[in-house]
């Protein structure tokens, strides 16, 4: 029944676009994180 | 507050595998289409999940034109980037349903055609905001999920009647549900919007960081004596 | 409330006034009328049956080709002469301004569809089965949902980066449930079908939009 493929590439398409977005995120933060320099303080 | 996001994040994704487990195993089987109907379970649900944030972005763009509070512009951000990743998600979804069931990729069906134009409505959102010039972005911004939330009955209603003058195949299918796949159908969603909630906590966090540094950064580079500190 | 109708008529006089002076703007817009029409015409060279059903789509792909061109010049003077900031600081609303762009934009625009109708008609072998009457309503009604967003979009990509694309990026997603509107109309009418919803959807998305940018446009001229 390769209709059960389709099944699984939906499911699997679903989480990878969702990690994908996550993957964007996390690596904004660690950049930020290593821009900001030891002893800097942040915020107004 | 920090410690409640590890812990809401475990609880998420029991939800989730919860779900998923009735979604694939204790949902009966369709008839006609078999087991690859399953893909609803994923697809309607990330469909659901992406209008309720849409709609945060049109109240949180209302609430902004009116107070002028920043928070409310980063909740208008947060909302309409993760709504266009769940609008992605049901993009996706639907041609890979539509293909085994109906031999086509795509038909120009009422559901998909009309998500097909939020989703570009709300990207062209996303566009203004990386282009406009960031002292006016917010004000923009607002502006034009105005005007796109307006759109939105005219895309539905219009799409709706070229659909009944033109019929096409729907997928997803109309017409009434068996309550046990409703059943599951609102679990998944359910768990797709506690997991929808924290990937938009984690983009405000980042977002609410960012804006910290642009502005210590600014400031910075406005006090640096002639000839520069670094 | 005459001071703000007369504040724009006066704007849309002196619109009109600069562009029927400047000869190069007229002359071009007529060529490229010209070539829209010539380049469809090598793209799809239907029968006079199929050009009916067709017709309608091609026509306002046009229209909305010409709606862009003319839309990105309608502030680029403003910006060149600084006249923007003069409007800011004036007492004179923003809405007048508003209503004095989007009717020299849809006066702008209408004139290029009417350069281009005949022509495509000529080339198509167009004849309509339905009322005429009711083809000038569509192309007033949909030209009017085009304009009014369109000088909306054109005032806010304003100060964006890439201003050129900014604006049919906007302008397009937004306007297509308008667009199936136009096409559908215009084809119903050329077959001799009845056109009411699509007329009426019409209206509705003119007087809801038009309102919107009314509401909105101060906001966005004085955005930061």
């Amino acid at each position: 029944m390769k209709n059960i493929g389709y099944l699984l590439a939906a499911y699997a398409a679903t989480w990878i676009i969702h990690i994908a977005y996550l993957g964007t995120i996390v690596g904004r933060y660690s950049r930020l994180r290593r821009e900001i320099k030891p002893g800097q303080v942040v915020g107004r | 507050m920090k410690r409640a996001f590890p812990i809401l994040g475990i609880l998420t994704a029991i939800l989730l595998i919860y779900a998923l487990y009735q979604a694939l195993v204790a949902a009966p089987t369709d008839q006609a289409q078999g087991d690859v109907y399953r893909i609803i379970y994923y697809h309607v649900p990330s469909a659901w999940t992406a209008f309720v944030l849409l709609f945060v972005n049109f109240g949180a763009s209302v609430f902004y034109l009116i107070k002028r509070k920043p928070v409310a512009d980063i909740v208008a951000l947060v909302s309409a980037e993760v709504g266009v990743v769940f609008l992605t998600v049901n993009l996706v979804t639907g041609p890979i349903w539509a293909r085994p069931v109906w031999g086509i990729w795509w038909t120009w069906d009422m559901r998909l055609t009309s998500t097909l134009v939020l989703w570009l409505i709300y990207v062209s959102y996303l566009f203004l905001r990386r282009f406009s010039s960031s002292g006016q972005t917010p004000l923009l911004a607002a502006a034009l999920s105005v005007l796109g939330a307006l759109c939105v009955p005219f895309v539905y209603f219009s799409i709706w009647f070229f659909r009944t003058q033109h019929p096409q195949p729907v997928i997803g299918g109309g017409g009434s549900i068996d309550p046990r796949m409703l059943h599951v159908l609102l679990i998944n969603w359910l768990a797709f919007l506690c997991f929808a909630f924290l990937v938009c906590w984690s983009r405000y966090n980042l977002e609410v960081l960012q804006r910290e540094v642009d502005h210590s950064q600014a400031l910075e580079s406005l006090m640096a004596p002639r000839g520069g500190a670094r | 409330m005459s001071a703000p109708t007369g504040i724009t008529r006066a704007t849309l006089f002196k619109d009109l006034r600069l562009e029927w002076r400047s000869k190069d703007a007229i002359n071009s817009m007529l060529f490229f009328s010209l070539l829209v029409v010539v380049v469809f015409s090598f793209s799809f060279d239907p029968t006079a049956e199929e050009s009916r059903q067709i017709a309608g789509g091609l026509i306002w792909v046009a229209f909305l080709f010409a709606a862009v061109v003319a839309l990105n010049q309608t502030w680029a003077r403003e910006i060149r002469n600084q006249v923007l900031d003069a409007y800011r600081v004036s007492p004179a609303p923003a809405n007048s301004l508003f209503i004095a762009k989007t009717l020299g934009n849809f006066i702008f625009v209408a004139v290029l569809e009417a350069l281009m109708t005949p022509l495509f008609i000529v080339f198509y072998r167009l004849r309509a089965l339905g009322p005429v009457w009711q083809l000038i309503l569509v192309a007033a009604l949909g030209t009017w949902a085009l304009v009014v967003n369109g000088t909306f979009f054109a005032a806010m990509s304003l100060r964006t980066r890439s201003r050129e694309i900014m604006l049919p990026l906007l302008l397009f997603p937004i306007s297509i449930p308008a667009l199936l509107a136009m096409v559908q109309s215009t084809t119903a009418i050329l077959n001799g079908e009845g056109a009411h919803f699509w007329i009426v959807l019409l209206v509705t998305y003119d007087l809801v939009f038009t309102t919107a940018c009314l509401l909105l446009f101060e906001t966005v001229l004085n955005a930061e």
